[in-house]
């Protein structure tokens, strides 16, 4: 590419850039703020629930919690709602344990339809995947790290 | 130079075709959209009755094919080739439906400008003298898009305020050497250009330059300015993309501010959340089919340009950081023969 190019291609990026509306970063962090607070606050609710209901341990009421909010997340998914929460939630609803239910349950549906092996098979990790990969890469990390330090 | 060459890109048609026919089918939220009651069928629900978006989009390829060439009391035997393409990869879709019309095939990808591009070589093979009859259909389908190029669909994600909602539809367009108008009487071949531009979110800056491009080539080959269009119609640069447009073609002396509209900015209303507006291979095709073409036999528009505009990008290639080009092609369409 020549120099007069480069500058052209520049001007018009920078142009570009200030022209373009921005998403509005302040309703934007609210709204995931009350969406992720709210999806949270449910599932102290569950985890206090398991507690005095079931007498679970701190442990066993974690585990029960997470096993509550995912199929939540993955029953939500599949009535055609969460997406709709994930439209005005953003972070909100992707941070969550609900997100991640909603990242396999979709692309499941999704691909169904090329089969059980090359459709759902292959395909239902395609968004959770990178999460699995760095989440527990991290975690290892973190570790040995806690392992050699403590 | 070639006999019917006008400057670098333009040609004038010898003998300008027309547009004997033409069906558009769209989906359920284009049905809702202000164009509604223009279009041929509206679909009820995304899937049409079929097992797959792809087989409901196919279907709608090949149901506009036929209902062309039945409004023109001809078989499909009768049409000397047919042009078409559409979005999904390997034009998956036009093969398919090829397959079923019987109809000696050429399959084209040129995004979202595939309408034009096919209008183009279809006018030019009857011009010549090489066909009576010609066939240019494209179709986009927004789930099957969104499949390949995006996320599942119900997967929560939000999107940035200049992505654009790809069209379900499909617009078929029946070219032959009668006399009978609308007449395509100019072409103007755009050139892939590209300054940049890697936000997929974002088409429509990724296409104004080639847009701007194809206007101006338009322009200085003919020797005319926009006076003498009635109107200019650009196919998916979406609202940023035609205002990103317009200022373009502004510093290089042409206003067309007041007689550009868009295609993606016609076919949906305000309210209907699909931001920046709509996008693909549909999407000129039924704005044009159903709503320009109905205005230019009402006597509302006499002559205009319209401008089909495509994003040439694949998944593989944005992961890679690779920039988006984009490409344009114009048809001058015009009640007179010229």
């Amino acid at each position: 590419m020549d120099v007069k190019q480069q500058k052209l291609n520049k001007e018009y990026q920078i142009y570009v850039q200030r022209k373009m509306p921005k998403s509005n970063l302040l309703r934007d962090c609210i709204l995931a703020f009350l969406v992720g607070g709210l999806i949270c606050t449910i599932g102290q609710a569950v985890n206090n629930f398991g507690k005095s209901y079931f007498n679970l341990n701190t442990e066993e009421a974690s585990a029960f919690t997470a096993i509550v909010m995912i199929f939540i997340g993955a029953l939500l998914t599949g009535l055609g709602v969460y997406d709709d929460i994930g439209k005005y939630g953003g972070a909100g609803s992707v941070v969550p344990i609900t997100g991640f239910a909603n990242s396999i349950v979709s692309p499941a549906m999704e691909f169904k339809k090329e089969g059980y092996v090359f459709g759902v098979g292959s395909k239902l990790f395609s968004i959770a995947g990178p999460v699995l990969v760095y989440g527990i890469t991290a975690s290892v990390l973190v570790g040995l790290i806690y392992f050699f330090v403590k | 130079m070639a006999k019917h060459r006008l400057g670098g890109q333009t040609i004038k048609l010898e003998n300008p075709p027309c547009i004997l026919s033409r069906a558009t089918i769209v989906g359920k939220k284009e049905g809702q959209g202000p164009l509604g009651e223009y279009f041929d069928v509206v679909l009820e629900d995304s899937l049409w009755g079929e097992k797959t978006w792809e087989k409901a989009e196919c279907r709608m390829y090949q149901e506009a094919a036929k209902m062309a060439i039945t409004r023109a009391g001809k078989q499909p035997q009768d049409i000397n080739y047919l042009f078409g393409g559409d979005l999904l990869n390997q034009i998956i879709t036009a093969n398919l439906a090829a397959r079923s019309l019987g109809i000696p095939f050429f399959g084209l990808y040129g995004a979202c400008s595939t309408l034009t591009e096919s209008m183009s070589l279809g006018a030019m093979v009857i011009s010549a003298g090489y066909a009576d009859l010609v066939l240019c259909v494209t179709s986009s389908h927004f789930c099957t898009a969104e499949r390949q190029y995006r996320f599942p669909l119900e997967m929560g994600t939000q999107r940035p305020p200049t992505a654009q909602w790809t069209v379900t539809g499909a617009g078929a367009f029946l070219l032959s050497n009668h006399m009978k108008p609308p007449y395509i009487t100019h072409i103007t071949t755009g050139k892939v250009i590209d300054y940049g531009i890697t936000d997929t979110n974002n088409m429509g800056a990724a296409m104004a330059p080639a847009a701007a491009a194809t206007i101006k080539a338009h322009f200085e080959d003919t020797q005319q300015g926009p006076d003498a269009y009635d109107l200019i119609v650009t196919g998916d640069l979406g609202r940023f993309g035609r205002e990103l447009t317009i200022d373009l073609l502004k510093k290089e002396g042409y206003d067309i501010s007041d007689r550009l509209i868009d295609c993606g900015c016609e076919i949906y209303s305000k309210d209907q959340d699909v931001h920046a507006g709509g996008s693909g291979c549909g999407c000129s095709a039924v704005v044009f089919g159903a709503y320009i073409l109905r205005k230019m036999e009402e006597g509302v528009y006499k002559r205009i340009l319209l401008l089909s505009t495509g994003a040439l990008l694949s998944t593989t290639s944005c992961q890679q950081g690779e920039s988006i080009p984009g490409i344009a092609h114009a048809v001058t369409i015009d009640m007179d023969r010229g």
